[in-house]
C-alpha cells in the first residue's frame, strides 16, 4: 500500500519551512492550531504566530490588518468555519479589497469523519468560488500542498482560499512535481471518458479508471487542483477528445467542481457530464471510508456514471 | 500636511468639513449624513492634528492609520481626505457616482488615503487590531486609530476583537465610540442597549476615556494621555450627537441615511457658518503654514 499522507500535515509543515524563508509569513488560527497543523509554525515562530481564540471572524478581520502592512498571513480553521462562519469578514474585510490572505479549511468533506455533519464542509468549495477576486486551491495529495503553498508565499498575491483534508491520502505525485498556477493535470490518458476530479476525490478517481480498464473502457483522468481559475483550455479539450465528463469530488454535487466544470463546458463546449459527489444532503458521523461507500464517494459509483456516458 | 494644535483652526475645518459633507451627499442625494456630522471633530483632531500622515508618501510604512469601521460615514472622511491633499477636492462632487473613486462606503483601492476598505459593520476593529500586530512584529511605533458606532457595538465581532486587543496588549490602539445614541430604527437604548458601556470596555481589559465628542481640546488632550499609556488598548468613549451643528437635524434618527433637500442644504450652511466665528473658507494649504 502507499503512504498515506493527510494534505493539513503537510501543510504544517511547509508552512514552517516557508516561514524560515520569508519574514513576513505570519499564520493565525482559532484554537484549532493542533488540528490545522499550523502549530508547527506557532513553535517555530512564536512571534509571528497568534492564536486568536474561537473567534473566526475576528481572525480574518485581523489577518486583513496584517495584509494591509506587508504580511502574509495563513489563517486556519475548519473549512466549514473558515468559510461559512466567517464569510462576510472573507468577502467585505479580504476578497473585496484584494489583501493578501491566505484561508486555510482543514477538515473539507466527509473524510472529516467522525465529528459529524457540523464539522464536514461540503459547501466550502461553492461558497469560495463565488467571490470575486478569489483564488481556490484544493491539493489532491502531500507533494502538491507542499508545492502550492511554495506558490501561495513566493509568487502569489490577492486572496486565496486552500482547501485542506483531516484523514490520509495516498500520495500521487512525486518529489519534482511543480505546482502551475490555473492549469489542471492529467494523471492518466484515455480516449473514451474523462474523470475530473479534485482533492481527496482524484486518487479515487485514478482507481476507477484502472478498473475501467479491465473492462477495455479508456478513462483519462484530470486532477483540478485550481479551482478557480479553472483550467477551461483543458476541459474544452478534454470534451473535445473523449465522449464526456464525469466529475468527482468530496463536495455537494451543486456549486463545487461540478458546477464550474458545468458552467464553463455548457457555454463553451457543450458534452456530457455526470457528477459524482454529495448528492445535497449533509453527511453525518463515521469512519471517514464508512462514509464515502454510504454517501457514493468510490470507485464504483464513477464507474456507473462513466458507463451512463457511453 | 503640517498639523495645528490651534482650537480655532479645528474648529474652522469642522464647519468646513461639515459643509462639505452636506453639499457632497445632497449632490449626490446619497449617503449617511446624521453619523458623518456625529464624527467629524474626532476625525478632524485625528487628521489635522494628531496623525503622522503624508499624502507625499501615502504608502508610508511608519505612518499612523485609520480604521473608519462605521464606514457609511465616509464622507467625512473623504472631505478630510481631499483637504489634506490626497485627491482633489472637486471629486467630492461624485461621491457615489459610477467611475467614481469616492464609493458609498471606503475602499482602499479606489480612494487614495484609505487605509482599510469598511462598510459591513463591526469588522474594522479587527483590521484595527492586525495593523497593530504587524507594528509590533515589525517594531514600528505608528499608533492605528479607529472609530466605531454606537449601534455597530452590538456586532458581536468588535467584542472578539476587543478581547484581542486586550489580550496581545496592544497599546498602539486608540479607539472610539461615536457614542451618538441612535442607530437606523431607533436609539440604541431601545433597539438593543449597550450601557454600561465604559464599564464593558473596561471589564474587556481597556483603558476608557470619556469625552465630548465636539470639544476639540477635550479630544486632544484626551488623546495625548491615551497615547501615554502603555500595556492595554485604550477606547474613549465620546459623547456625541447625531446631525451635529444643524440644529434641524440633531438627535434626528431620520436624518441617519437621508440627505437634504436644496432649501433644507442652505439652512443647514448658514446655520454652520453663522455658528462658527471665523466663517471664513479655509483649506489645507492655510491650514498648514
Ligand atoms: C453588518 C451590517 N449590518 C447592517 C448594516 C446597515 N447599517 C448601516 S449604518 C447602520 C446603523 C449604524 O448605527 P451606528 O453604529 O450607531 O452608527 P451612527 O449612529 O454613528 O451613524 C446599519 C444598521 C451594515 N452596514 N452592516
Ligand atoms: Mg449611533
Amino acid at each position: 500500500m502507499t503512504e498515506l499522507v493527510p494534505t493539513r500535515k503537510a501543510y504544517g509543515e511547509a508552512l514552517a519551512r516557508l516561514g524560515k524563508e520569508n519574514q513576513n509569513v505570519v499564520a493565525l488560527d482559532a484554537d484549532l492550531a493542533c488540528s490545522t497543523k499550523s502549530i508547527q509554525f506557532g513553535k517555530e515562530f512564536p512571534e509571528r504566530f497568534i492564536n486568536i481564540g474561537i473567534s473566526e471572524q475576528d481572525m480574518m478581520g485581523t489577518a486583513a490588518g496584517l495584509a494591509t502592512c506587508g504580511k502574509i498571513p495563513f489563517a486556519s480553521t475548519f473549512a466549514v468555519f473558515s468559510t461559512a462562519r466567517a464569510l462576510d469578514q472573507v468577502r467585505n474585510s479580504i476578497c473585496y479589497p484584494k489583501l493578501n490572505v491566505r484561508i486555510v479549511g482543514s477538515h473539507a468533506g466527509l473524510l472529516t469523519g467522525e465529528d459529524g455533519a457540523s464539522h464536514q464542509a461540503i459547501e466550502d468549495m461553492a461558497i469560495m468560488r463565488a467571490l470575486p477576486n478569489m483564488s481556490v486551491f484544493v491539493p489532491a495529495d502531500s507533494v502538491e500542498t507542499n508545492s502550492i503553498m511554495d506558490f501561495l508565499v513566493r509568487e502569489f498575491k490577492g486572496p486565496a482560499y486552500l482547501r485542506l483534508s483531516r484523514k490520509g491520502t495516498p500520495v500521487l505525485y512525486d518529489s519534482n512535481y511543480r505546482y502551475k498556477y490555473g492549469k489542471g493535470t492529467i494523471l492518466k490518458e484515455g480516449t473514451d471518458l474523462t474523470l475530473v476530479a479534485c482533492g481527496s476525490m482524484v486518487h479515487i478517481a485514478l482507481q476507477a479508471a484502472e478498473t475501467l480498464q479491465k473492462e477495455n473502457i479508456s478513462a483519462r483522468v484530470v486532477n483540478i487542483s485550481t479551482l478557480k481559475p479553472l483550467d477551461t483550455d483543458l476541459l474544452v479539450r478534454c470534451a473535445n477528445e473523449t465522449k464526456g465528463i464525469v466529475t468527482v469530488e468530496d463536495h455537494n454535487i451543486i456549486g463545487g467542481l461540478a458546477g464550474a466544470v458545468a458552467e464553463s463546458l455548457s457555454e463553451l463546449r457543450p458534452t456530457k457530464i455526470k457528477r459524482v459527489g454529495v448528492m445535497d444532503t449533509y453527511g453525518e458521523s463515521g469512519k471517514p471510508n464508512e462514509l464515502y461507500q454510504k454517501y457514493g464517494l468510490t470507485a464504483e459509483k464513477i464507474i456507473s456514471k462513466a458507463k451512463e456516458l457511453l | 500636511m503640517m498639523k495645528t494644535n490651534d482650537i480655532k483652526t479645528l474648529q474652522q475645518i469642522s464647519c468646513e468639513v461639515r459643509k462639505d459633507v452636506l453639499n457632497m451627499t445632497t449632490k449626490a442625494q446619497s449617503g449617511h449624513p446624521g453619523g458623518s456630522l456625529s464624527a467629524t471633530d474626532i476625525i478632524v483632531c485625528l487628521y489635522c492634528s494628531v496623525m503622522e500622515h503624508d499624502p507625499a508618501k501615502m504608502m508610508d510604512p511608519d505612518r499612523d492609520r485609520f480604521v473608519l469601521s462605521k464606514g457609511h460615514a465616509a464622507p467625512v472622511l473623504y472631505s478630510i481626505l481631499s483637504r489634506a491633499g490626497y485627491f482633489p477636492k472637486t471629486e467630492l462632487n461624485n461621491l457615489r457616482q459610477v467611475g467614481g473613486m469616492l464609493q458609498g462606503h471606503p475602499d482602499m483601492n479606489k480612494t487614495p488615503g484609505v487605509d482599510m476598505s469598511t462598510g459591513s459593520l463591526g469588522q474594522g476593529l479587527s483590521a484595527a487590531n492586525g495593523m497593530a500586530l504587524a507594528g509590533k512584529m515589525d517594531k514600528k511605533d505608528y499608533t492605528v486609530y479607529c472609530l466605531i458606532g454606537d449601534g455597530e457595538s452590538q456586532e458581536g465581532q468588535i467584542w472578539e476583537a476587543a478581547m484581542t486587543a486586550a489580550h496581545y496588549k496592544l497599546d498602539n490602539v486608540i479607539a472610539f465610540v461615536d457614542n451618538n445614541n441612535l442607530q437606523i430604527d431607533g436609539s440604541v437604548s431601545d433597539v438593543m442597549g449597550i450601557e454600561p458601556v465604559v464599564d464593558k470596555w473596561k471589564a474587556f481589559g481597556w483603558h476608557t476615556f470619556e469625552v465630548d465628542a465636539h470639544n476639540h481640546s477635550e479630544i486632544l488632550s484626551t488623546i495625548t494621555q491615551a497615547k501615554a499609556i502603555k500595556g492595554k488598548p485604550k477606547m474613549i468613549i465620546a459623547r456625541s450627537t447625531k446631525g451635529k451643528g444643524v440644529s434641524f437635524m440633531e438627535n434626528v434618527c431620520g436624518f441617519h441615511g437621508k440627505t437634504l433637500d436644496d432649501a433644507q442644504l442652505r439652512d443647514a450652511v448658514s446655520e454652520l457658518e453663522t455658528n462658527n466665528s471665523l466663517g471664513a473658507e479655509i483649506n489645507a494649504e492655510e491650514v498648514s503654514q
